[in-house]
């Protein structure tokens, strides 16, 4: 799998989560771009990549993931 | 929805949390409208979430207040005026094994250990106390799960120092006040965790992370245990089992393999299984529960099957048997309407996935638990689903499949009956009608949360609202219970209403549709002219609020003589009687004994 078939599986997670399906992701899409995404969102919306892609994001991970590129990197690095 | 049946996916309910909810509010259903309080020791957010998608699709509408993080003792006891006014029908004090505060260590002396022991509890009864008396309502409380780690191993449990044995006497010393205080219910925090799994329950990085008290995907299964015993107390409690019989009370085909040769008792591995399937099914009997057969078979062989030496259920566990050949939703329909409950009362239980698939359509409220091909499988999936959640256990609810199994003795006897007060004398009727008495609260709330068919303004009471009515000066109460040669029904109905000046305005008026056409509505209606008379009441008020449900008692008051007086859009009415132009009384067949 690559970056943009993970972008692309991350997607309908997304729309899922925030119930919006106007939202399209990309590499550069962070909290700030999503008006729901706040920090308790974040917990589901973790949740819910893990178990989309089958794999638990580390603590340190969680934290210092900056926008949607580094989720999928991380990711791929998992998977 | 399906969705939000028991067994759930827990993850995709909390990812499509928010569609779900969408979808469920604009479904057109009426939902009761309920205030609840959730005062947390962790992060209580993704409980609310799920706790309210499963709320909703049980009828019940719910409006959160959250106490901020683990502020829950300081809520209790000194509230802010966001809780204060905020006035909750229900407090959740959702607390867990994290919010221990102080532990006994290992040198401490047995005095140290008790009083260390002590001091919580006595945390907790303080803000029992303080909620009781601020709010009113029901409390309910989590136990205490088991701890994550334990120092001394396996002597953990036992040692009065262990924080095993620690959280085990709490959790007694919690039992023993909900047993002690009514309207105090405790959420089995430490069967759930058990059940669910201690160590995935204990998810260590989402208590560092989040300071979630249980993992992610925990968490649907608390909040759907403190959803059953809301949705218990606000009476959306199923009421009757429809059971079908060949493969799902036992194994085989009673009409083509022979009652010798089917599988049930202890002789082989799926007989057993059986057996404790039927054993629990007739447990249910004792928390209430009316069991049905809808079965596709002669009634002769059904009955010989319910027969089989080894069987735990026997033909005279059911309140009704439908063995024929017509469709199951005919029958199931016909169960309903011959025990006065409505469709949505019903859970039926059946092993093959078309005839389940009927039901789902053609009785749209019915519960139709999916159950999974291998039979030792099913009582599980009945157990978890609660759709008999017992937080109240009157007496009318051990005595009900005796008082139902009355009332087809009954109908018999009206059969040969041809004229119908002739029949009603026959009964030999005595009533007790009185004001709400404490020996009642219990079933008097339980009355007002059930009843749907027969009750005029369909005010829903918890038992605290009830005490508080019948201590009340300003308010005529009353209870009737009904007994006859057949037995006696207990608390069948209730009338309440609000005293002002010479008016009395009925905010509550029910009976139980189990003693429908019996005359008792005449003899409530006469007790409580009665009361008013003694009262120097000269006017009494009727209210009539319209449901989806309580159609068959529109015209009640016009019945017990009252006169319209204002008639709204939403097919609300009300009612006057003038007491000043003389009342005749309506019952001359009940006997009313004194209390």
């Amino acid at each position: 799998m690559n970056r943009e078939e993970v972008l692309e599986r991350l997607q309908p997670v997304f729309r899922d989560v925030f119930d919006d399906d106007s939202i399209t992701v990309s590499a550069e899409t962070t909290s700030a771009d999503i008006d729901d995404w706040d920090s308790l969102e974040h917990i589901n919306l973790v949740n819910a990549v893990e178990q989309e892609f089958g794999m638990k994001f580390d603590m340190g991970q969680i934290l210092t993931m900056k926008n949607v590129g580094e989720m999928a990197d991380i990711i791929l690095s998992r998977i | 929805m399906r969705e939000l049946e028991y067994p759930f996916d827990s993850n995709n309910i909390l990812k499509r949390a928010k569609r779900i909810k969408r979808e469920l509010l604009s479904d057109g259903s009426v939902r009761l409208k309920k205030k609840i309080a959730v005062l947390g020791g962790s992060t209580t957010h993704d409980i609310i979430r799920a706790m309210e998608l499963f709320l909703l699709d049980a009828g019940i509408e719910p409006e959160f207040y959250e106490s901020e993080y683990a502020q829950y003792w300081q809520d209790a006891m000194f509230p802010g005026e966001e809780l204060s006014g905020f006035t909750p029908d229900i407090v959740l004090v959702c607390t867990s094994v994290r919010n221990i505060k102080t532990w006994p260590e290992i040198g401490d002396g047995a005095e140290r250990v008790a009083q260390i022991e002590e001091e919580e509890f006595s945390r907790y009864t303080q803000m029992w106390e303080k909620l009781s008396s601020d709010y009113h309502c029901p409390i309910i409380q989590n136990n205490f799960e088991d701890p994550s780690w334990r120092l001394m191993g396996n002597r953990d449990g036992w040692d009065s120092h262990g924080r095993v044995r620690f959280v085990r006497r709490l959790n007694e010393r919690f039992a023993s006040y909900a047993e002690a205080h009514e309207t105090f219910y405790i959420c089995d925090l430490a069967y759930i965790a058990g059940a669910y799994g201690l160590d995935r329950w204990h998810d260590p990085l989402y208590w560092y992370m989040y300071k979630y008290a249980m993992g992610m995907d925990a968490i649907p299964y608390y909040a759907w245990n403190a959803a059953a015993i809301i949705r218990s107390l606000f009476g959306k409690n199923k009421k009757a089992l429809v059971l079908d019989l060949d493969n799902t009370l036992w194994g085989g085909v009673v009409g083509d393999d022979g009652v010798e040769n089917l599988e049930i008792g202890e002789e082989t591995a799926i007989g057993e299984a059986y057996s404790e399937f039927q054993e629990y099914l007739k447990a249910q009997k004792d928390i209430g529960v009316l069991l049905t057969v809808d079965s596709k078979n002669d009634e002769e062989n059904a009955l010989a099957g319910l027969s089989h030496p080894d069987g735990k259920l026997k033909p005279d566990d059911f309140v009704c048997i439908r063995a024929n050949w017509e469709p199951k939703s005919l029958n199931a329909k016909d169960i309903a309407h011959s025990l006065n409950i409505l469709e949505d009362a019903l859970v039926f239980v059946d092993d093959n996935p078309a005839e389940r698939e009927i039901i789902r359509q053609q009785l749209p409220g019915t519960a139709v638990p999916e159950l999974p091909k291998e039979p030792e499988k099913y009582l599980r999936i009945l157990d978890r689903s609660a759709f008999f959640e017992v937080t109240n256990l009157t007496e009318d609810d051990r005595g009900r499949t005796q008082m139902m199994k009355a009332n087809v003795d009954r109908e018999a006897l009206k059969s040969t009956f041809a004229d119908y007060d002739e029949y009603l004398r026959s009964l030999e009727m005595t009533a007790v009608i009185h004001a709400f008495d404490p020996l009642h609260f219990a079933r008097i709330s339980q009355l007002t949360n059930k009843s749907n068919q027969f009750n005029l303004t369909t005010k829903r009471f918890t038992q605290d609202e009830i005490e508080a009515l019948a201590e009340d000066e300003g308010y005529i109460t009353l209870c009737g219970s009904l007994a006859d040669r057949f037995g006696d029904n207990g608390i069948v109905s209730l009338a309440a209403g609000r005293i002002e000046g010479k008016e009395l305005h009925l905010i509550l008026w029910l009976m139980s549709c189990r003693v429908l056409k019996r005359g008792m509505e005449q003899a409530m209606m006469d007790t409580l002219v009665m009361e008013c008379e003694k009262k120097g009441i000269t006017k009494i008020y009727g209210y009539y609020y319209p449901t989806a449900k309580n159609g068959m008692v529109r015209e009640f008051y016009a019945e017990r003589g009252f006169e319209l007086t204002k008639s709204e859009a939403d097919g609300s009415t009300v009612w006057a009687l003038d007491l000043t132009k003389g009342y005749e009384l309506q019952n001359s067949i009940i006997i009313i004994q004194e209390n």
